[in-house]
């Protein structure tokens, strides 16, 4: 594996029932390719927390993945409505999803903190009105 | 314990993947949460939930649990049933309350698959 694999997949906003599916996908891949399952879980939780969250919070989004001999990148970009405040969203426990989404087994104000317990790097950047990018790293032992 | 023996404790139906019903297990957990599965499980363990969607499945997937128990007579649709298929998870479904079905499956040495 000398050359990086890249993988890019559109997560739609409207079909709460289809997402997960890019993050099976890229499960399967690193299944493929022999990363170890320790690493494949960190990765396959972190991504289906995110992609979850587009769905919920953003109308959807894309994401961007990249699998290094080192690590494996993930970019999570949605045009959102942004987070107000990142650090109250950082907090387990604190969620502004909708009941509905509670009844859907989500919204327990854990998908912020999941992504940053299963990665080894983690930046949001986000704005009011404009979107959130995450970019996530786990490193390959 | 097997998936098997799981099936015999709790009474409960085998809705797919009979063939791989001598699949060992230790651990379980029970939630309707998926968050919660997923912050908190080990992996292999079982999940037993009564919340019926797709996601109960994709949640499973992403910690490779090899079963799930639908409680208190939840039935999954044809749609999940066909992903747990592909997925290599059997679907039981059991009428027990989730208390019951967690105490039952405590008794008989199943543990809690809690991480932290």
């Amino acid at each position: 594996m000398t050359d990086s694999i890249k993988l890019h997949y559109i997560v739609p906003g409207d079909d709460f029932t289809r997402a997960g599916a890019a993050s099976g996908d890229v499960k399967r891949n690193l299944k493929t390719l022999g990363i170890s399952p320790a690493v494949i879980r960190n990765v396959s939780i972190a991504m289906y927390e995110g992609e979850i969250n587009m769905v919920i919070h953003a109308g959807g989004g894309e994401i961007d993945v990249e699998i290094t001999e080192t690590e494996i990148i993930m970019t999570l970009a949605d045009k959102g409505p942004g987070i107000e405040n990142v650090e109250l969203a950082m907090k387990e426990g604190y969620s502004t999803a909708p009941d509905n989404v509670r009844s859907l087994g989500f919204g327990a104000g854990m998908g912020l903190p999941n992504i940053k317990k299963y990665t080894d790097e983690f930046e949001i950047d986000t704005e009011v009105g404009v979107g959130t990018t995450l970019r996530l790293k786990v490193y390959i032992q | 314990m097997t998936v098997k023996d799981i099936a015999e404790i709790l009474g409960a139906e085998v809705v797919c993947r009979e063939d791989l019903l001598d699949t060992t297990v230790e651990l379980a957990f029970g939630s309707d949460m998926m968050s919660d599965v997923l912050a908190f499980v080990k992996e292999q363990a079982v999940l037993l939930t009564g919340l019926v969607n797709p996601q109960v499945i994709r949640t499973a997937e992403m910690i490779d649990m090899p079963c799930i128990i639908f409680v208190r007579g939840k039935r999954p649709d044809e749609k999940m049933i066909e992903m747990a298929q592909e997925r290599d998870m059997v679907i039981l479904c059991s009428q027990l309350s989730m208390f019951t079905a967690c105490g039952k499956l405590y008794e008989k040495g199943l543990k809690g698959g809690l991480a932290r």
